[in-house]
């Protein structure tokens, strides 16, 4: 026996055993005409009693396949186009949407319910291209009991932060690295315009504003306001720029449920994303994907998306849940950039806050 | 030999050739001028210089730090030695998101450090050095700790007996004796530390960027293919520059070793000294790497009314609650477990045939004419295995997603995607632990017991099988516990109705609130436990004395 096949009875002996093993957890994937499968992001989420009412309404089976945090996904998909990895996206954002639109990745296709929809989360009205499916606020959050304890009130707008007193509270994330931190970024361009926003940038890291590269870090580490922060008062900073859905997920698992949740909004510094779903270019499921697209837009599938994934539904008419309306902020006027806007600058936007602010 | 070419030119080359061909080319143009521009830009300068200059610190501070901790596991017995092996290992295998947070609760702001002597590292470089010592230390324990276990101690013992001072002894027989292992596992730790990417982003702050981090963002961010591409050469070049130079010491340091059986070799501390450096490692382990674990688990018990297992208890509810979000930790556990056994049994048959073919004699024998053609490209294919390790998870991903797209190679949906992934880069260190031990193994005792009458079987189970068993169990070991922290490409194709552990950590960190944040600390903690589990029963498969079988 020479070295080899000695090595390779030992290393396929030793193989064979963990493959039993590790065959038992591996069904056989496949597509065929009874199934249609949903790309998205890593956040995608629907209860089970909703899809599996949908499979036997429609007779599809539902495959869903999740590529990483929103921007991968996207750009997962437009490197697959022509030959996409399914039949629907969902989960291309407005800052991102036009990136999208103008690689060609997604077939007309109007879905049913649309008339439900407001128009200003309509953003391809005309073509309908992608179908607006959710939505949901980008904004610095407050710690409640912080502010209470040092009795100041707590910032409502971008002005505020550059206020004195709020001097050193505030942590964000890195526009780089980080949606959130790129969607408070573009809100303040929104709001102080192509010309003032680095003006803005600079009062406010000379206001005590701190950088760090992720949304988790920021949120669990320095806001004194989560849970994972108050624990041991580590966490130091009263102001995160985080969602507005945050302070109802603080409160999700409560009992008993609190009467406000421990952390709130400063409902002037909030940026709205739209998340959009469509029918993919090259889709081998056209139809199954189309009955998709109006299931994702039914009432069904709009009421359960609070919950599942802690954004508000894009249709008027769906209900949303207590746990929302009680412990959650509207907000009325949030800023928002067109989203030919965004991909034209995005890069070079990106670049130029780092230098100002990282560097 | 074939089928470790195979897997590699279908999984590993193709792909990363594909996406690196799209990043290049313009219409079918090369464009190669995009190297200068890139490599021009002063931003992109000082990545580089960052990530050369921390790599080779988080180098030589692991090597300092983790050295004597492998003579202690190799030489000293002490109670609960076994269980602390294990221990030390988990690090390793542990998600960076979550390793990152526990590691700011030791050494960060508020931490324990901070408290007891106001020491703070989060805003240094420091933190980052350290975070790499934690990560890579079971790397050096186990390269290096594993030969030097078996290494005979009376080789030592009969050079003092000639006259040879204690270090002089140590310096011309262990030494030499262990500088393959040495110089393995230092690459190792290099070529992590090179490529480091979880570690640099939560610990480092913005300020701090490697390599590794800018592909991904010039990638995943900007989906600016061409400077992404010349990042990815740039670093390819970096990661065949340190393997040449890998590939040079190990020949230059190769002898056939005489290998005891570890159970042989390890005695209780004797003396002052030995005692002292046994505490002293202990120490450090304790500090450097058991703490942060620590502040893992207390994190997961300390619930809203104070300490209790209600996360646990959440995420037992979770598996029920009508979610395609919520995931019971046993299915992601069984998930972990499937797709890390089909994974590792990859990782064997691939590196342990690669590891055999590299160690024929007939290759490796004469430096005249076709031989010496044959050992070069063998040792070009030793360096290949180790390319995976040093090309980041972004582009393989990338490069899966754009070139298995067609029948039959359309793998973009199929569960065996994952298992290959992590197979890619488990591989490297089947091999890695291999080759060292198959390279010792002395072709004379194979010859002596022929000759003594024995069959080819019995020689083979004799003689080669107890020296090489260990080291596969090891391997395999390695193998299966990468796999189960594998984060980077599982993330991108593991399928949600079945997470892995690290996947599910990550997408409960993804989300605010209390519940959420300390079912991921539970989660996590549950992990640990299995990979500390695993190695431990590793640990006690390895048979504990088999002298009779010489």
């Amino acid at each position: 026996m020479s070295t080899t096949s000695r090595i390779t009875a030992t290393a396929v002996a030793a193989a064979v055993g963990l493959s039993a093993l590790a065959a038992c957890g591996a069904p056989g994937g496949g597509a065929d005409a009874k199934t249609v499968t949903l790309v998205s992001h890593d956040s995608f989420n629907v209860s089970k009693s909703v899809l599996s009412a949908f499979e036997k309404e429609s007779g599809y089976k539902v495959r869903i396949l999740k590529g990483g945090d929103a921007g991968k996904a996207v750009n997962q998909a437009i490197l697959s186009k022509g030959n996409p990895q399914g039949d629907v996206f969902f989960g291309i954002d407005n800052t991102l949407l036009s990136r999208g639109l103008h690689e060609g990745l997604f077939s007309p296709y109007k879905a049913k319910g649309l008339a439900d929809v407001p128009a200003g989360l309509q953003l391809d009205k005309g073509e309908h291209r992608v179908t607006p499916l959710d939505y949901g606020d980008i904004c610095v959050n407050y710690d409640r009991g912080y502010f209470a304890r040092h009795k100041i009130a707590p910032p409502k707008t971008f002005d505020d932060l550059l206020e004195p007193r709020y001097k050193g509270m505030l942590v964000t994330e890195n526009s780089a690295t980080s949606s959130p931190g790129l969607a408070f970024q573009l809100g303040t361009i929104a709001k102080y315009g192509q010309s003032g926003w680095q003006g803005y940038w600079k009062k406010l890291k000379a206001n005590g504003a701190e950088v760090v590269d992720g949304w988790e870090q920021a949120y669990y580490d320095r806001f004194s306001g989560s849970a994972a922060g108050k624990a041991k008062g580590k966490g130091d900073k009263p102001l995160v720029v985080s969602y507005a859905s945050s302070p109802p997920a603080e409160v999700l698992g409560k009992k008993p449920a609190p009467k406000e949740a421990p952390t709130g909004v400063a409902a002037g510094t909030c940026f709205r994303q739209i998340e959009f779903g469509g029918l993919l270019k090259g889709a081998k499921n056209e139809k199954g994907g189309k009955a998709l697209l109006d299931f994702l837009l039914s009432k069904q599938f709009q009421e359960d998306v609070p919950l599942q994934m802690f954004v508000n539904p894009a249709r008027e008419d769906a209900k949303v849940p207590e746990l929302f309306t009680k412990y959650g902020t509207t907000i009325d006027k949030p800023t928002t950039l067109p989203p030919e806007t965004i991909t034209k600058n995005r890069e070079q936007w990106i670049k130029q806050w780092s230098s100002l602010v990282l560097k | 030999m074939a089928v470790p070419l195979a897997f590699f030119a279908l999984f590993f080359a193709y792909p990363v050739v594909a996406i690196v061909g799209r990043g290049l080319t313009d219409g079918g143009q090369w464009q190669l001028g995009r190297f200068g521009a890139v490599l021009s830009d002063p931003d992109i300068v000082h990545v580089l210089w960052f990530t050369v200059w921390q790599a080779a610190a988080s180098t030589g501070l692991t090597l300092l730090i983790a050295l004597p901790g492998a003579y202690v596991f190799a030489r000293f017995d002490f109670p609960g030695k076994q269980l602390l092996r294990a221990v030390v290992a988990v690090p390793f295998v542990l998600p960076t998101v979550v390793v990152g947070s526990a590691f700011l609760a030791l050494a960060g702001r508020g931490g324990v450090l901070d408290e007891l002597w106001g020491l703070r590292l989060d805003t240094s470089v420091w933190a980052i050095l350290l975070a790499h010592v934690f990560f890579n230390y079971a790397v050096v324990v186990r390269t290096v700790g594993g030969l030097w276990a078996q290494l005979d101690p009376r080789q030592e013992e009969a050079a003092r007996m000639l006259g040879a001072g204690r270090f002089a002894a140590w310096r011309r027989v262990t030494l030499p004796a262990l500088g393959p292992a040495v110089a393995a596992a230092a690459l190792m730790v290099f070529l992590f530390t090179f490529t480091s990417f979880g570690v640099v982003q939560i610990l480092g702050g913005p300020t701090f960027a490697t390599l590794e981090v800018e592909i991904y963002r010039q990638t995943a961010e900007f989906l600016d293919l061409p400077t992404a591409a010349v990042l990815t050469m740039v670093q390819f070049a970096a990661v065949l520059g340190v393997l040449a130079v890998h590939a040079w010491t190990v020949r230059r340091r190769e002898t056939a070793l005489r290998l005891v059986p570890a159970s042989q070799t390890a005695h209780r501390p004797r003396g002052r000294g030995q005692w002292t450096l046994l505490w002293g490692t202990l120490a450090i382990i304790t500090v450097l790497l058991i703490v942060p674990l620590l502040v893992l688990v207390e994190r997961s018990f300390a619930g809203p009314d104070g300490y209790g297992a209600v996360f646990y208890t959440s995420l037992r509810s979770a598996a029920s609650a009508d979610s395609t979000f919520a995931v019971a930790p046993l299915d992601a556990l069984w998930n972990s477990l499937a797709y890390g056994a089909a994974a590792t049994a990859i990782a064997l048959v691939v590196g342990g045939l690669a590891a055999a073919a590299l160690t024929l004699p007939r290759l490796r024998k004469g430096p005249s004419g076709r031989t010496a053609l044959v050992s070069r490209f063998v040792r070009g294919f030793d360096a290949l295995l180790m390319l995976p390790l040093g090309v980041s998870a972004v582009t393989v991903g990338f490069g899966f997603l754009i070139s298995l797209d067609t029948p039959p190679l359309d793998l973009r949906a199929s569960w065996w995607l994952v298992p290959l992934a992590q197979a890619l880069v488990g591989v490297p260190f089947v091999v890695r632990t291999m080759l060292p031990v198959l390279r010792a193994v002395d072709g004379r005792l194979r010859e002596a017991a022929a000759v003594l009458g024995a069959s080819p079987w019995r020689v083979w189970r004799e003689v080669d099988l107890p020296m090489v068993r260990r080291a596969l169990l090891i391997a395999a070991g390695f193998a299966f516990a990468v796999s189960l922290g594998e984060f980077g490409a599982t993330v991108f194709i593991a399928r949600p109705d079945q997470p892995t552990l690290p996947v599910a950590v990550a997408r409960l960190l993804g989300r605010a609130g209390e519940l959420n944040y300390g079912q991921a600390m539970a989660l996590s903690t549950l992990l640990m436990v299995v990979c500390a589990g695993a190695l431990l029963v590793l640990e006690r498969l390895r048979p504990l004395d088999h002298s009779g079988e010489f």
